[in-house]
């Protein structure tokens, strides 16, 4: 019995496995296929000596910060308060901060559009900075029901009403609280929440791409559609860029403070 | 009488249409110890949250050296707390932990640092100051706790409850260790507790407290010993308590199981025909009639139970059960159960409880 259920817990795990993996390799096969008759990395070369990957990721990673260090500007202090003082409107926030997944990205952009245009009383659109400060706002709506929820989970690890009127008896402003206890102690949630938004940003073409801003996600789209060889050299980069930072976030979160919830 | 230190007046606190305190007055001297006392949802908490400003009073004044802290937020009023969870801010070592108050309030660093080592001496923990909060057993915790509240030199401390979540063990010394720290900081401070012993053993003055009011404002001997209203007299130690009837109210003579105790000048006003609440507490019983002990009664032994030192005996009177305790003697064997005995005790310790 012992022996049959340990089979068909390898079965499952081996088909798991085959199916991630199998698309991994033949996207890979393909990709050096690029040589005639030989295995060759010159898909590679092409992408990492073209000045437009330079620039579109440099241009994605810079929006990607700026996203998460609004992210964690916007969600922290609110998911605290909820959490705090205002339990009761819990499921309202939830509700919102899901509406980006059920909205598509489109319809927002659409909405920005309209809204901040040039001849708009708020006109982002009419510099280029003014695009990119909206572009990066769109990405942290987009990114909201990510960070939301693992900031939230984060907070539910620690006992929030006691540490703040601990600190608050010890004579600490809200400022202090926040960014001293709270944020310090749900580090590890923040950066799961700050992975995910990178990881979408990263790949993100719709915002970009109707905001006219030079991102990663519609370089890829451009490239998809006039290469052969270089899309997957390129699908393959940007995961591994993205296991890159999910290994960059569990090595950060080694030297994260430690806590009560993560006591080894 | 001198200024009091803390002098709560007329508050009373009420969440929607649930009055959870109401009316409550107490002055607090100047390094007094003060326990709440009372069972839970008696509102002792909610009055020392009111006093730490994370409550605000529904009426009433909170008035701390002379000066009303009732709007005050809680970081400006510069009091110590210790609470039930301990609350140690896990991110932060046992030395952070206890700067955290000195860094908020400007303290140089080598002042606080001094401040730290300081405080690490006094609770006997001077080599923690780099550990966290979860390589500490719950009695180091709340020490470092007790460390941090008071480090910033508070005008008062309050303790939630600290020792709750401890065992037995540590509770007993982590008391004494905070009477003697109170004692030796000359702080004034006001201890909230469910644990009548707790409360007994290191106060100067307990209030005991039952829905939302101070049932009775005393010493622990005075708590103990004279309990104002029945609710205290059953909260407050073990009290057998007998019903019985006034025969004669101009000489004290009360019928309890058809047998007469004269409780002469304890009436109180009670009229003949009246019937009264009679309590005992077990040590004030002894088996078998004993010099100097005016009353008794005469009933069965129900229960013994040996304890090794002391043997619990409980004797059925009439309708009611006494339970008195007795040394245990090598010599003489202990009572059996179904033996008729007798109770002896002093009128004039026996409690008419209102």
């Amino acid at each position: 019995m012992k022996q049959g259920s340990r089979f068909w817990a390898w079965l499952v795990f081996g088909v798991g496995t085959t199916y991630f993996i199998l698309p991994l390799l033949a996207t890979f096969e393909f990709s050096l296929r690029k040589r005639r008759g030989e295995y060759s990395f010159d898909a590679y070369r092409t992408v990492f000596g073209d000045p437009n990957f330079q620039a579109t990721f440099t241009y994605s990673v810079i929006v990607a910060v700026f996203t998460i260090l609004l992210g964690v500007l916007l969600v922290v202090p609110t998911a605290y308060w909820i959490r705090l003082r205002l339990p009761h409107l819990r499921p309202v926030v939830e509700f919102i901060t899901l509406l980006p997944l059920v909205i598509p990205a489109i319809v927002i952009v659409f909405g920005y559009i309209r809204m901040f245009g040039s001849n708009s009383a708020l006109p982002f659109l009419a510099t280029a900075r003014g695009a990119d400060a909206l572009l990066v706002i769109g990405y942290a709506v987009l990114a909201l029901p990510y960070m939301y929820r693992a900031v939230d989970t984060g907070l539910r690890t620690i006992d929030v009403r006691t540490l703040t009127e601990a600190a608050q008896i010890l004579g600490a402003g809200w400022t202090t609280i926040i960014a001293r206890i709270i944020l310090p102690n749900v580090l590890i949630a923040v950066l799961s929440g700050a992975f995910l938004s990178f990881a979408i940003v990263i790949g993100e073409f719709t915002m970009a791409s109707l905001l006219n801003r030079p991102a990663f996600g519609p370089y890829l789209q451009n490239i998809g559609a006039n290469s052969a060889y270089e899309p997957s050299a390129l699908a393959l980069i940007s995961f591994a860029i993205t296991w890159g930072c999910m290994s960059l976030i569990q090595i950060l979160s080694r030297f994260a403070p430690r806590s009560a919830n993560r006591p080894n | 009488m001198a200024e009091p230190f803390l002098s709560i007046q007329q508050v009373r606190k009420s969440f929607g249409a649930t009055t959870v305190v109401q009316d409550f007055n107490l002055d607090v001297e100047p390094g007094e110890f003060v326990s709440f006392l009372g069972p839970s949802g008696c509102g002792k908490t909610t009055v020392l949250r009111m006093v730490a400003g994370f409550e605000e009073p529904s009426a009433g004044k909170i008035v701390v050296a002379g000066k009303d802290i009732t709007r005050l937020k809680p970081n400006q009023r510069n009091v110590g707390m210790v609470f039930q969870a301990y609350a140690l801010f896990p991110n932060l070592t046992v030395a952070q932990n206890i700067g955290f108050g000195l860094k908020v309030a400007g303290m140089p660093k080598a002042d606080a640092d001094r401040r730290v080592a300081e405080m690490l001496d006094l609770i006997k923990l001077p080599q923690m100051g780099d550990r966290y909060p979860y390589q500490l057993s719950g009695g180091q915790q709340q020490r470092i706790a007790l460390a941090r509240a008071i480090a910033p030199k508070p005008k008062l401390l309050l303790l939630d409850e600290p020792l709750s979540a401890l065992d037995a063990k540590v509770r007993v010394s982590l008391r004494e260790e905070i009477r003697s720290i109170q004692k030796k900081l000359g702080i004034t401070t006001v201890f909230v507790t469910h644990d009548q012993e707790e409360a007994l053993s290191i106060s100067d003055r307990i209030a005991v407290m039952y829905g939302g009011k101070a049932e009775q404002v005393g010493t622990p001997f005075e708590i103990y010993n004279r309990p104002a209203t029945k609710f205290v007299a059953n909260f407050v130690g073990t009290l057998n308590v007998l019903e019985g009837t006034v025969t004669d109210a101009a000489s004290g003579k009360v019928r309890v199981n058809s047998q007469e105790v004269s409780l002469q000048g304890k009436l109180n006003g009670s009229k003949s025909g009246d019937t009264l609440s009679l309590a005992l507490r077990p040590e004030a019983i002894s088996l078998g009639r004993q010099p100097g002990r005016d009353s008794s009664l005469s009933g069965e032994i129900t229960e013994v139970h040996f304890l090794g030192s002391v043997i619990r005996v409980r004797v059925g009177i009439g309708g009611s059960t006494v339970s008195l305790d007795t040394f245990n003697s090598p010599a003489s064997p202990p009572p059996a159960v179904g033996e008729k005995a007798e109770i002896s005790f002093s009128s004039g310790d026996m409690l008419v409880l209102h």
